[in-house]
């Protein structure tokens, strides 16, 4: 067996390891919470002198766009209560559990910056994670044996798999002329500095809403700028869009308030004495547009720090900014270079209606980080998967139950499942939480996986992929007013789906 | 593989569908559009399934398979799912990407109000399933 190599006051010296994994963002210690829990040697690894990655300075105003509710219609700390609560981090131990609610103030179920820092810096004490924090991951290449070589400031680590949670960090920028010269968003000066200023904010996505709606009682006109549309979440029904809380300029600009939210694109930007002056076309509405500012900021977006993985044979997409993925999160160009966190958004999974999975923020990570931890450790350390027994009488109100509880079901609609085989051999088998796309792309047994999706009428509904003779079918359940999918016309519809798995 | 803004926009600009947009309605597009990466063998479309989108090659090439049988092969420039997006039905086959793919996909909702603000992509749509039927019905012939 492959160990943990020894020395030093700092864990995870240079060496040897199973796995390693970059990165003490939420996404990095979810990734070696569960590794470590499930007993898979590895070596956790950050540039920070601490955790929380992005959290330690973003978002810029301070408030985040992901909810936790103290007080929910489930009991904190339970499994249920994980829908309600979008920036704890998973355990198994109850006093691991639900602590990013117990580190806020009360005056909004938006958790501030320094208390979602907080509360990952909690799990990352309670938990005792160890991370070996100011050690630079900066080179990665590939040994004769297959094996990856990852160099750091501290030395070289070998391993079998490298779990990259590095996050999407880098400030990205378009290559517009004159783009180059603007501040980024992350370049955003204290706000005292914009009052009475004229701004012009590039981008309509929520960087650009938030930075709009942080400004609102300083700059004298904001301008917000991108080629397409808004898209807002409550039009949607997905939080990859912008959200409700950022949405106040977004009146002002219908009211006519002197904000504006312009569909154009960006020509070109040149300085204009003490400013700036702004060259686009309009999209949905044709027309030259030349726009005068006192400030320009690029609210453009971030990317991954892929390095030299590139050059490693990592495939990249959406303009290099993200790595493509299996479904199960590694290269499919690179295999055993693994990802996780935000950046875990590549794999793209069914994507049903357009929906995007909610892999780009916590409460829908955390749950592939448990998964890919489970793939890892049963390929690379021998872990058994438990695959209890399922009574054939249960089938129907387990994953009932499932549907109308489970945060994983919610947390990642369309993308996560719980799966039940029915083999011969043993009976009904609880595979439990799987990629929705590793289901449907596979094959095995008869088998049902159950997801909850959002149609693009903003319908909540169970979704049912039925494998039966290596064929998988998708079946919608009714909907229900109170979300409840336990109800007798649930249990019908799905009864008589099922039928003939069952007898 | 082209990755700036400008090779994106380059690259769109030399597709047939979007031949007739002003470089500002092909910014548009770019960011309408989300762009997606396939490994070789992985499904793209799967037939039978609902919800799905349309999808433009950019690069790399594509099988269609209906019941396991590769029926043709689509390529740059090429697209699919359009049907099922506008007709709000199931694919009537897998698309399985046979070498590294990556394409320009949006949503049927997306779709409709796409091709209404932008009558030139709708003809070339309908000037290349017209060109479709036809070679279907030669087969068939």
């Amino acid at each position: 067996m492959e160990g943990v190599a020894a020395g030093g006051d700092r864990p995870h010296p240079p060496g040897h390891y199973p796995v390693v994994v970059v990165g003490s963002g939420p996404g990095g210690l979810q990734t070696g919470y569960w590794l470590k829990r499930l007993g898979l040697p590895h070596a956790l690894l950050s540039a920070d002198d601490g955790p929380a990655g992005m959290f330690r300075k973003w978002p810029f105003f301070q408030r985040l766009i992901t909810w936790t509710k103290p007080f929910a219609p489930v009991k904190r700390g339970t499994r249920e209560y994980e829908w309600y609560d979008w920036n704890s981090l998973l355990a198994d131990e109850p006093e691991l559990r639900a602590l990013a609610p117990g580190e806020m103030d009360g005056t909004s179920y938006f958790p501030s910056r320094p208390e979602m820092e907080r509360g990952i810096a909690a799990f990352a004490g309670k938990a005792a994670i160890e991370v070996r924090y100011g050690c630079r991951w900066e080179g990665t290449r590939r040994l004769d044996d297959g094996r990856l070589a990852i160099s750091t400031s501290d030395g070289e680590y070998t391993c079998r798999a490298a779990v990259f949670a590095v996050g999407t960090t880098v400030p990205w920028k378009p290559g517009v002329p004159g783009m180059e010269d603007v501040p980024h968003y992350a370049e955003t000066r204290p706000v005292r500095e914009y009052a009475g200023r004229r701004l012009a904010i590039i981008g309509k996505r929520n960087s650009g809403f938030e930075l709009a709606d942080g400004l609102l009682p300083w700059a004298r006109q904001i301008v917000l700028l991108s080629p397409r549309p808004a898209r807002i979440s409550v039009l949607t029904h997905s939080t990859a869009a912008a959200r409700a809380r950022y949405l106040q300029p977004f009146e002002d600009h219908l009211l006519g308030g002197g904000t504006f939210v312009l569909d154009a694109a960006i020509e070109r930007i040149e300085r204009v004495g003490g400013g700036w002056r702004v060259h686009a076309a309009g999209t949905t509405r044709p027309g030259a547009i030349v726009l005068d500012a006192d400030e320009v900021i690029a609210a453009t977006g971030f990317t991954t720090p892929l390095r030299d993985l590139p050059d490693l044979g990592v495939a990249v997409f959406a303009q290099g900014r993200l790595p493509a993925q299996t479904h199960l999160w590694e290269s499919p160009s690179a295999p055993g270079v693994f990802f996780a966190g935000s950046v875990t958004q590549g794999s793209i999974g069914l994507k049903k209606y357009g929906i995007p999975s909610n892999s780009a923020a916590v409460h829908g990570f955390r749950y592939n980080a448990r998964i890919l931890a489970e793939h890892l450790a049963e390929t690379l350390g021998g872990w058994e998967r438990p695959r209890p027994v399922v009574e054939a009488e249960s089938v129907v109100p387990y994953l009932l139950r499932e549907a109308t509880r489970a945060p994983e079901l919610w947390n990642q609609q369309s993308y996560l499942a719980r799966v039940l085989t029915f083999q011969p051999d043993r009976g009904i088998i609880d595979d439990g939480i799987r990629p929705l796309a590793q289901f449907v792309d596979g094959t095995g047994p008869d088998a049902v996986a159950v997801a909850v999706e959002t149609d693009a009428d903003g319908d909540i509904h169970p979704a049912v992929y039925v494998r039966r003779g290596g064929r998988v079918a998708d079946h919608v359940l009714p909907s229900d007013r109170l979300l409840d999918f336990t109800t007798d016309e649930h249990r019908a519809a799905l009864a008589a789906l099922l039928g003939d798995l069952m007898s | 593989m082209a990755q700036s803004r400008e090779e994106l926009l380059d690259l769109l600009a030399g597709l047939t569908l979007f031949a007739d947009l002003a470089p500002p309605q092909l910014e548009a597009a770019v960011h309408t559009f989300d762009e997606e990466w396939f490994g070789e063998g992985q499904r793209v479309l799967r037939q039978g399934m609902s919800g799905t989108g349309f999808y433009v090659i950019l690069e790399g090439q594509a099988a269609v398979r209906i019941d396991g049988e590769d029926r043709a092969t689509l390529g740059r420039g090429e697209f699919f799912g359009e049907v099922s997006a506008l007709l709000d039905d199931q694919p009537v086959a897998d698309v399985v990407a046979v070498t590294p793919l990556r394409c320009l996909v949006l949503h049927k909702a997306e779709l409709e109000s796409f091709l209404l603000a932008h009558p030139t992509v709708m003809l070339r749509m309908l000037q290349a399933e017209a060109r479709r039927l036809r070679s279907a019905n030669r087969w068939r012939g």
